[in-house]
């Protein structure tokens, strides 16, 4: 007792509720579909929840197709997103770094896609690319560049190419408006003083524009990589996850297999596979981060 | 040329959006129409109406009051105690030394990573055994938990931006800590405190993937949930949809203005000086 009365306990007392309310809602339930995923549980019978069967759900998943298309799937759709949204954003915050006017402006617009949720994004795609009264069709039928619609989201293809498009409309914006933010705090006198040794514009972004914005592009990565699961929403409307699996991703895997087919135990042992998955991906920019953040040095 | 590129881009960003406004706004003939109308020809409220129930003839009459009342309940009341909690956790990894500070702060990002969706599957277990399957209470407890790592991320941002001297002035001049907290530090910290709840609210507000599944009837469904109840019908009801999405959009929009400012900085900072 006499310990919560100093002083040195009272950055543990003001974390307290902090501390109680995560273990409650985040770790004990982490630890219940750890338990899970090493048991039979099915929804339908409730005292399959003490059948330990041991690792009998993940030597499953091991052999099982559908699931390693998923992950792969996931894996690429993660990497292609993130890479291009950051590609597209630089180019973004580039071109509206370069206007002299209106950035505020500018600004707000970018904003837009952001108010949006992944599930309205979804929505809003699956209306764009829906055959028949799709705008995207539509536009095209009008412009005579096609004779009978495009199934955009029922081919398997193009229902990928659709979800990547719809996320890349959702999330460019956020890596263009952190990377504007870093084009503003840049110094201006490095830049002056390469133009005259002689660099040109592309080498001054090489070596002086890139190395200063790494820092605020892995920021952008590790901020999206904590909600690339989003995703889930707006595969979930768009497609959710047809045609005939073409489009499932790791979490629309899941979602069916526990609560369609009541296999919760199965379920959660792929839930803990797409929870190393995030960590990974989010570790990996974090470290880069830190790593931009040595290189950077003094400046920040 | 590049005005030009900007200009597109620009499109890119709005016409989706802006199409699915004005769809919000036309009669059901336009969305069939070939080629297609931009400005609808005749504005109607009929889509509205139709999903509050107002227009006997159109068969949806969805309880969107009530979705639009639960929603608004759950997000107020998780990000007001997810500020408070996250406010306490900030100011105590930005003003304190203390054993475990690092891998704590770590641990609280940690758990961020965690998918929803993931996470979902045993709350599911869990809510159903102790009864917090349809309700409020059950949504509000996992809302503030999913906000709080955030702000705590947010505010221990704000108050390293407040000189500590500041406090510690006020504590010479006969303040307690805790009135020098209250006096001093939090109206300093008030804009970017506000931009962190917003932020929560936001995250809140546009959540779908836990409360889809822990979520039932009316009790206790979300505005995003509720979406979805246009597709469960073999046809899709556009106009419908597309007024539903224009009451999710409407608050997150003004939202949104408010805090462009804050959030950028608040983002960047917490980032890069880490």
């Amino acid at each position: 007792m006499k310990f919560f009365r100093s002083p040195q306990a009272t950055p543990y007392l003001l974390l307290m509720p902090a501390i109680i309310v995560i273990l409650a809602v985040v770790l004990v339930p982490l630890l219940v579909s750890f338990w899970t995923s090493f048991t039979s549980y099915n929804l339908v019978r409730p005292d399959s929840l003490y059948n330990f069967v041991g690792l009998r759900n993940y030597k499953r998943l091991w052999g099982n197709e559908d699931f390693w298309w998923a992950f792969g799937r996931t894996v690429v759709f993660i990497t292609i997103a993130l890479n291009l949204e950051m590609l597209m954003g630089l180019g973004l915050a580039l071109l509206v770094n370069r206007i002299t006017w209106g950035q505020r402006t500018l600004r707000t617009i970018m904003m837009f896609p952001m108010m949006f949720s992944p599930i309205l994004v979804g929505f809003q795609f699956k209306y764009l690319f829906n055959d028949s009264v799709g705008l995207v069709n539509n536009a095209l039928f009008s412009l005579g560049l096609i004779t009978k619609p495009i199934p955009w989201l029922v081919d398997g293809f193009l229902a990928n190419f659709s979800i990547i498009v719809a996320e890349m409309w959702m999330s460019t914006s956020i890596f263009a408006i952190l990377l504007m933010a870093g084009l503003l705090a840049m110094p201006k006198d490095p830049i002056e003083a390469a133009k005259v040794d002689g660099c040109n514009a592309l080498q001054v972004f090489r070596h002086i524009t890139l190395p200063f914005l790494m820092p605020f592009i892995w920021i952008a990565m590790t901020i999206r990589s904590l909600d690339v699961a989003r995703a889930y929403d707006m595969v979930k409307i768009m497609t959710n996850g047809g045609p005939a699996g073409r489009t499932e991703l790791i979490w629309t895997l899941m979602t069916r297999t526990g609560y369609q087919n009541s296999q919760m135990g199965m379920a959660n042992a792929m839930g803990y596979v797409s929870i190393l998955l995030s960590i990974a991906f989010t570790i990996m920019f974090y470290r880069n981060l830190s790593k931009a953040r040595v290189f950077m040095g003094g400046a920040q | 040329m590049l005005r030009l590129t900007l200009f597109v881009a620009m499109m890119i960003l709005v016409v989706p959006g802006a199409w699915v406004v004005l769809t919000a706004f036309r009669p059901n003939v336009e969305v069939m129409a070939r080629p297609p109308v931009w400005i609808p020809q005749q504005w109607t409220l009929n889509n509205f109406l139709g999903i509050f129930g107002f227009l006997p003839d159109r068969q949806q009459g969805l309880p969107v009051p009530s979705y639009f009342i639960n929603s608004m309940v759950i997000s107020l009341t998780s990000t007001f105690v997810a500020i408070l909690v996250g406010m306490m956790g900030g100011y105590a990894f930005a003003r304190y030394r203390f054993k475990g500070k690092g891998a704590l702060f770590l641990s609280f990002m940690l758990s961020r990573t965690v998918p929803g969706v993931a996470l979902s599957l045993p709350l599911f277990i869990l809510w159903s055994k102790i009864g917090l399957i349809d309700t409020k209470f059950g949504l509000i407890l996992v809302y503030m938990a999913i906000n709080i790592p955030f702000t705590i991320w947010l505010t221990d941002g704000f108050f390293r931006q407040i000189p500590a001297d500041l406090s510690e002035a006020a504590q010479i001049d006969g303040c307690t800590r805790w009135q020098a907290f209250w006096k001093v530090e939090f109206p300093l910290a008030r804009s970017g405190l506000a931009s962190a709840g917003i932020f929560a609210f936001l995250t809140a507000w546009n959540e779908f993937a836990l409360a889809s599944q822990l979520t039932r009837t009316t009790a206790s469904k979300t505005m995003p949930v509720g979406l979805m109840d246009f597709t469960a019908q073999f046809t899709v009801d556009w106009t419908g949809m597309s007024a539903m999405a224009v009451l999710i959009i409407i608050p997150a929009l003004i939202l949104t203005f408010i805090v462009q400012k804050h959030l950028i900085a608040g983002l960047t900072f917490g980032g890069v000086k880490g």
